[in-house]
């Protein structure tokens, strides 16, 4: 927690808040957090069933192919496989998709991507399962790659997805765009400015990264459904997507929350879902898929990469006239939740600051690159990198602080956002930006300790490349914002619901409870670790038993306001349930010969409503800021003109270590939220947004560099 | 595929001499990964890991022989006194668990131009120590490597031990990748100080389809510590020399452009670190024979 006292009519997050034992306030541990640490928890992928096969996915080699034959028949002649389905196979829906239904099952005549499934196997061992899908003969006719805004637009573009019928089809300009969302505000084509800085920005292709690969179960039920035990994070949607491609009523597809072994928004679009119930309706024998990493890199949707140009103009005291901007984002194949990711861009797309004309526009490609889709803080994120390099370089054009240009610029309640919604909710921009200056700095040459040098404290670390040459120090500031909605699986959720309903057993709330009744009529229970424990300490029952069978039903009840779609010309509307906002600050070492990075400190400043969990709220910003780190120095799905991804592997595709993670000092604000139950907002995206440009930002001090591309490597740095 | 696990050196020997194709097994941390990955299916796996034999190390005269299945873990532990550079090289490989299992005769089995210990190995001095059933002959580490991912053992032999000469002066190490730990080397310099032969070494790794010696700097610099008096006065080098020696390092690089570096980079770090590490390398000669820096 952080040293600076709060200011005057603001709350500080603790660890335990007064009078909050056992309910909303306290921090509590994960009930699988042991678990996971020690080994002993059951992934998805540790799921096993007697007489189970193991299914497989033989994929694209190609990024863009016609199919010219496809033959089968050696395959299933392998012993002990057990089928070999393709697309013409398939018994129902041919494809599915989370806002379109543009992704074949099984390719049929046309392969969009590299990966994409083309046939499975189904076997009794999955030696035998990935034999036989080698044995699977596919000849393949390459086409033309499409893989930029260029290629995609061009007047001859192979258009990948001729026969649209999707709601957007007919607005777009181009077929090869998926969805275009322009946020017009005031009169930009009129406004002028004292100062104008342009700048493009580019943000390469990412992962989630998740450690537990795609992995269901399915077994085949005797009313001729299915149950699919599978880790996933929207069990709802899957069934939604699954029932017609299966064809099945949907209760006769029943799925089960495997182990997840996290997600980061990779999780939201099918993977061996549709897979793995096909091959066990087809065999009536239960089907386990789990993908390897290498599968796993191909077999799910990455962060959109984007190009971003923007033009901001601001009077001579640093006040913002105008932005401007145009942010393209490549979604691979298929649409994914590319809408809702565009929608982001562009509306949160000028970042945290009052703006009084703005011209946004905002589109998702069709290309044959990898198909991308949700990942945390969608769509603000690469907005966030590039309007943040914006007001860092308007602050160098105006010769002024970048804190100071941000806090006069700074959203506040009351204000109204491009969209025209009303911001009515505390938005502390400028209070987290003093927050993370105003901390004391890490002191210089931290590498210098009574001993000697330890290099784990330098950029390289242990590679002992710099023994304190070559080091120069940066300091840079961000700050976000993004939207909030309540599903689960943006943020940690698996205990603030259990602590919700532990706090209304504990005040004896009435409710209609189930279960051992008794348990919370008595005074003085607590809600301990998913346990009823009595003022003694006497453990009564846990949740679970308490609750039966049932949901808590006044908790599923909450609705939040709803939410209307942005106006297709002008991105006008009620488009955001919430907004969340952090600021960081970064420190950072660069060995500047070498162009290697140290980030020596990543502060972090954020506004969570009320935490209901503060250990959770901690670990969600300590999360989002190493995730934020990772795409700004790290990670990058490098992926060729030719569409294919060259690092599908974690030699390659590198993610934060325990010493890429610096410190990360927190100043946690909890200015409830009038509309959301107990004040809380969403905490867990908004700190991946600013760390980013923050790091960078402190980059660019360090070397003078304009650094207009992440993740930012040596290359750039160096500039070899 | 079928496993095979010799009890004894000479069956292991007796094993190989059978089935040449058969590939050996130590701490399995780049095999079981090609394995899991599906990018290798050997029909015969040869393991070595249960033989003691293997497990040893021991001074000799001047040397350090090192078993082929001594992991790295026991390098930084005990060995770190005569063999900096390896050392040094040791600690920067993978992870703490990786450290345990992967032993510096895999290193050279392997014969990836990006192993950590072959630069350290080159500036040390190093021998190679192979057996066969038909016997065992002994080869200098700069003639082991060929080729990316290919060396000079016959189908029919195993690494037995390295021998390692023993440090008469400072060394240093150092590589680069972009993740602070647990990264395989974009690019990797080792150099040895000798004044017992008043000669310096220089090695690059993940710089070329080998790793290997940098001969026209080192003979560069020979020539200039020579001609200044330097190992006697203990003076650096001078800046310029130093420089130039720096990219002569840098020009014994073939590189390549793949996705964890660039040619170009590889070649202007290789240049930074070889000034770096003879930088370091003189001022710890400086200090430890109390002559000025």
């Amino acid at each position: 927690m952080g040293v600076v006292p709060p200011p005057d009519g603001l709350t500080r997050c603790g660890d335990t808040a007064p009078g909050a034992a056992g309910g909303a306030g306290e921090s509590t541990r994960r009930p699988d957090g042991v678990l996971k640490v020690t080994g002993d928890f059951a992934y998805a992928s540790d799921l096993r069933h007697e007489d189970m096969l193991w299914g497989r996915t033989l994929r694209s080699p190609h990024a863009h192919a016609e199919i010219r034959s496809l033959d089968t028949a050696e395959a299933l002649a392998l012993p002990g496989v057990h089928a070999v389905l393709t697309h013409a196979d398939l018994p129902a829906a041919t494809h599915y998709g989370l806002e379109f239904t543009d992704q074949p099952v099984l390719a049929d005549d046309r392969v969009r991507h590299q990966g994409e499934p083309v046939a499975l196997v189904a076997a009794d061992h999955p030696e035998t399962a990935r034999r036989a899908a080698a044995l699977v003969r596919v000849v393949y006719e390459p086409l033309p790659v499409v893989h930029d805004e260029a290629t995609a637009t061009a007047p001859d573009a192979p258009v990948l997805h001729p026969d649209r019928d999707d709601h957007h089809a007919a607005h777009v300009p181009h077929p090869n765009v998926v969805y275009r969302q322009p946020v017009l505000a005031g009169d930009p084509t009129h406004a002028v400015a004292a100062v104008v800085v342009r700048g493009d920005y580019t943000v390469g292709t990412r992962d989630q990264a998740f450690l537990g690969p795609e992995s269901g179960l399915a077994v085949p039920a005797g009313d001729g459904g299915v149950d699919l035990h599978v880790a996933t994070q929207r069990l709802h949607a899957d069934q939604r997507q699954l029932a017609p491609v299966l064809g099945l009523e949907p209760e006769r597809v029943r799925l089960t929350l495997g182990g997840v072994g996290g997600a980061f928004g990779a999780r939201e679009d099918l993977s061996t879902q549709a897979h793995a119930c096909l091959l066990a309706l087809h065999t009536g024998r239960p089907v386990k898929m789990v993908y390897d990493r290498h599968e796993s890199f191909l077999g799910h949707v990455h962060r959109h990469p984007a190009t971003l140009s923007y033009e901001h103009g601001a009077t001579l005291d640093g006040r913002l006239v105008y932005v401007k901007g145009r942010i393209v984002l490549d979604s691979g194949a298929y649409a994914s939740s590319s809408p809702a990711v565009v929608g982001n861009a562009a509306s949160l797309g000028v970042g945290p600051y009052r703006v009084p004309h703005v011209a946004m526009e905002a589109l998702a490609l069709y290309t044959n690159n990898p198909p991308c889709g949700a990942m945390r803080g969608l769509g603000a994120v690469q907005a966030c990198f590039a309007y943040e390099a914006q007001m860092d370089r308007l602050a160098v054009a105006l010769n002024m602080d970048p804190v100071e240009l941000r806090r006069r610029n700074a959203l506040t309640q009351g204000d109204t956002m491009p969209t025209g919604q009303r911001v009515d909710a505390p938005a502390p921009v400028a209070e987290l930006l003093r927050l993370v200056r105003d901390r004391p700095l890490p002191p210089p040459r931290p590498w210098e300790t009574g001993d000697g040098v330890d290099p784990r404290a330098l950029p390289g670390g242990l590679a002992n490349s710099s023994v304190g040459e070559g080091i120069v120090r940066g300091v840079g500031y961000g700050v976000g914002i993004e939207n909030v909605g309540f599903a689960e699986g943006f943020d940690d959720h698996s205990t603030a619901g259990v602590r919700l309903a532990g706090d209304r057993m504990r005040r004896g709330e009435p409710g209609p409870w189930r279960g051992n009744e008794a348990a919370w009529n008595a005074p003085g229970l607590r809600l301990v670790g998913g346990e009823v424990v009595t003022p003694r300490g006497e453990v009564l029952a846990s949740l679970a038993e308490v609750l039966g069978e049932e949901a808590v039903e006044r908790e599923l009840e909450f609705r939040h306001r709803p939410a209307e779609p942005f106006d297709r010309a002008t991105g006008q509307g009620f488009g955001h349930v919430q907004y969340s906002f952090c600021a960081h600050r970064a420190v950072v070492d660069v060995d500047i010969e070498l162009g290697l990075v140290r980030v020596v400190e990543l502060a972090a400043a954020q506004d969570v409503g009320r935490a209901i969990n503060p250990r959770a709220a901690r670990g969600q910003i300590h999360g989002g800021s190493a995730q934020g780190l990772g795409l700004a120095v790290l990670e990058e799905i490098l992926v060729g003109p030719d569409g294919l991804v060259r690092d599908p592997s974690f030699t390659d595709y590198l993610i934060p270590t325990i010493l890429d993670v610096p410190p990360m000092p927190l100043d946690i604000l909890e200015l409830a939220e009038a509309h959301a139950p107990y004040g809380r907002c969403g905490a867990g995206e908004a700190p991946t947004l600013s760390a980013t440009p923050a790091i960078v930002a402190a980059i660019r001090q360090a070397t003078r560099l304009p650094l207009t591309r992440v993740p930012v490597r040596p290359e750039h740095l160096t500039g070899t | 595929m079928e496993f095979l696990r010799p009890a004894t050196w000479r069956e292991a020997l007796a094993v190989k001499a059978a089935h040449p194709e058969a590939v050996p097994l130590a701490g399995g941390t780049d095999l079981m990964v090609e394995i899991n990955l599906d990018r290798r299916r050997p029909e015969l796996l040869l393991d070595l890991s249960r033989l003691a034999e293997l497990r040893d190390w021991r001074r000799e005269s001047g040397t350090v022989r090192i078993g082929a299945g001594v992991p790295y873990r026991t390098v930084i532990d005990r060995l770190a006194v005569e063999l900096p550079a390896l050392a040094m090289a040791a600690r920067t490989v993978g992870s703490p668990q990786i450290r345990n299992r992967a032993t510096l005769a895999g290193n050279l089995g392997t014969a990836s131009p990006a192993g950590d210990a072959h630069p350290a190995l080159l500036v040390a001095g190093a021998e190679v120590e192979v057996a066969s059933a038909r016997g065992t002959r002994t080869l200098p580490v700069e003639e082991f490597s060929l080729g990316p991912k290919r060396n000079a053992l016959a189908p029919d032999e195993l690494i037995r031990s390295v021998a390692v000469r023993a440090a008469t002066g400072p060394q240093q190490f150092a590589k680069v990748g972009p993740r602070n730990a647990m990264v395989i080397a974009v690019c990797a310099v080792a150099l040895a100080l000798r004044p017992d032969t008043r000669t310096v070494r220089a090695a690059i790794g993940s710089a070329a389809p080998t790793p290997l010696r940098a001969r026209e700097a080192e003979e560069f610099l020979n020539g200039v510590l020579a001609e200044g008096g330097h190992w006697a006065t203990g003076r650096p080098p001078p800046p310029a020399a130093a420089t130039r020696f720096a990219a002569l390092v840098a020009a014994a690089c073939a590189p390549v452009d793949d996705v964890r570096g660039s040619a170009d980079y590889r070649r202007h770090a290789v240049r930074v670190l070889a000034r770096r590490t003879l930088d370091r390398a003189w001022r710890a000669r400086a200090g430890a024979e109390g002559a000025p820096a």
